[in-house]
């Protein structure tokens, strides 16, 4: 059994890999907490796609593919801020018109590539056995810089996501700070690019969370569960591709959905058996 | 108290304010002077502007002229002295919080951006929370409360700013006559201690029989005063026009039905909490 834990990891690749799964699976999920609660799934998902004409370009030009996602994550970020704030626009539409966008210029981008390589669909799907010891680094310098924002303007971040009309009389910039989640979201997106690639990223952000939604009943400890529910499904999700031989991405999701449904039906206050027993009971 | 002694002391002061929502006039030229810890029912029919009074107060909308002081200020620079009760549609009951951590965003404007609650904050928190009968509730999640119960929270948040005005907007919509009595009890309590209130209502009764001061509003401001002076047949048909029935020597109004204008108005009140004509 323990040879059986073990096993995998006496590759060098297999030790990176288990090591960005981590680190991805830890922060999409800490940060889906904000996702969630602010009803921002579109707009993840939109993100995610969003970058494709930065690696498509980054690519062109031989530069780092996770470099030119995170430069054009950024400058959507900053789009969707700006369309819906001066432009009067529901951010809704905002995103979609920007997505929209983004997406088509990538795919006109990739395909005056003739015969685009790997590179590329590892973008779009995430090759976690091939991550290099650089990117390692950029990941894990990026995930660090996310956390500590977070944790650092914690108590305002819930307050902006939970009461803005407060955060705005206390002098906390509801605006600034919703600005700069858009950012963290956009950093998160980039680091999930690696494992889960471009698809998937979109529901590590959300699953997670949700499932730590329905287990508990304040903020910080919504994170803390969210984390360990996406860092479960990231190892299982890597033992699943080593042994099954399936894409590592898609196992890791579907980890996180068993979770998630299991939550659903279970939770003791929020899960569907709870409330209807708690129907029952009135 | 007269409102020549009012004006010398004011808290509040608005002239001729004009406040726009969505390009339209919310609330036209009013003018109006609230006394150092008066109690004040603003009272008016579904899109009067009651609630676009209270977040031109806070800041949240410009004012397009006139000018508004709040303790010789201009609106939104306040910080945490003036606290803001919304509307109970305004609140995201799902959002994962304790009471406890609720009323502790009362003290995060005192404490800036990097520092966290110590023990003077979590004090104060624990004082409002007895205040108002609700430290038994405090590990609770706030969608577990009663109506009654979550109303208790937001008001013991408000008094955790430790505030000089203290805004309620219809918080005597959707609650039962408990919850009612014990807020009126509260406001009897900060009488003495020189916060001032403003509170928003659909409930003539409570306002003359409750408040020294009333202010009648219907965009403009109709009427404003004691009670007796404000509920007069004129003011009232001037307010609420149609949907007022005298009856005798009852006044009968109609907030609920009458017509399709006034049901769109009630639909902005209760959904955006802003109102919009």
């Amino acid at each position: 059994m323990i040879a059986w834990l073990t096993d995998p990891f006496t590759l060098q690749f297999m030790q990176r890999a288990l090591l960005a799964s981590l680190i991805v699976g830890v922060l999409c999920s800490v940060i889906g907490t904000f996702v969630v609660l602010r009803a921002m799934a579109f707009l993840g998902d939109a993100l995610a796609h969003a970058i494709l004409p930065g690696v498509a370009i980054a690519y062109l030009l031989g530069a780092n593919l996770l470099l030119g996602a995170l430069v054009a994550a950024i400058l959507v970020a900053i789009g969707i801020g700006a369309f819906s704030r001066r432009g009067g626009l529901k951010e809704d539409t905002a995103i979609g018109i920007l997505f929209a966008a983004a997406l088509a210029l990538g795919v006109l981008l990739m395909s005056t590539v003739r015969s685009y390589a790997t590179d590329l669909t590892h973008i779009l799907f995430g090759n976690v056995l091939g991550v290099s010891v650089a990117d390692l680094w950029l990941t894990g310098i990026l995930a660090v810089i996310v956390l500590t924002v977070l944790i650092v303007f914690f108590k305002e971040f819930q307050l902006a996501s939970f009461d803005p009309v407060l955060a705005h009389m206390l002098g906390k910039r509801p605006e600034t700070l919703r600005f700069a989640m858009l950012i963290l979201l956009a950093l998160t997106i980039v680091v999930g690019l690696q494992t889960v690639g471009v698809g998937l990223v979109a529901a590590m952000l959300v699953t997670p969370a949700a499932t730590a939604y329905l287990l508990t009943r304040r903020l910080a400890a919504m994170m803390a569960v969210s984390a360990v529910v996406g860092a479960a499904s990231s190892v299982a999700g890597l033992y699943a591709s080593y042994y099954l031989d399936v894409a590592s991405g898609a196992a890791v999701v579907l980890i996180a959905t068993g979770a998630f449904l299991l939550a659903y039906l279970f939770a003791p206050r929020r899960g569907l058996f709870a409330r209807r027993a708690l129907r029952r009971a009135v | 108290m007269s409102l020549a002694t009012a004006a010398a002391a004011a808290c509040l002061t608005l002239e001729n304010v004009t406040v726009a929502y969505e390009g339209r006039p919310a609330l036209d030229n009013v003018t109006l002077s609230v006394p150092h810890g008066a109690q004040v029912a603003i009272v008016g029919p579904n899109g009067a502007g009651k609630s676009t009074l209270f977040k031109a107060l806070v800041g949240l909308l410009p004012v397009r002229s006139g000018t508004m002081l709040l303790r010789d200020r201009a609106p939104g620079k306040h910080g945490d002295t003036i606290a803001y009760v919304p509307q109970r549609e305004e609140i995201d009951w799902g959002f994962p919080v304790t009471v406890h951590d609720v009323v502790m965003m009362g003290r995060y404007g005192s404490l800036g951006w990097f520092r966290r609650p110590g023990a003077a904050d979590r004090e104060v928190v624990a004082r409002c929370l007895d205040e108002l009968g609700i430290a038994e509730l405090e590990r609770r999640a706030i969608g577990e409360l009663s109506g009654g119960q979550q109303q208790r929270v937001f008001l013991a948040r408000a008094l955790a700013q430790e505030p000089h005005v203290l805004l309620l907007d219809e918080p005597f919509t959707g609650v039962d006559v408990g919850a009612r009595e014990a807020l009126l009890t509260l406001l009897d309590k900060l009488r003495g201690r020189d916060i001032t209130v403003l509170v928003s209502t659909h409930d003539m009764e409570t306002a003359a029989q409750r408040f020294e001061l009333t202010a009648l509003l219907n965009r403009r401001l109709i009427a404003y005063g004691e009670p007796a002076s404000v509920f007069t047949p004129e003011h009232l048909s001037e307010a609420f026009g149609g949907q007022a029935l005298f009856l005798g020597g009852m006044v009968v109004i109609d907030q609920c039905c009458s017509g399709v204008d006034d049901g769109e108005a009630h639909r902005h009140d209760h959904g955006s909490g802003v109102e919009p004509r």
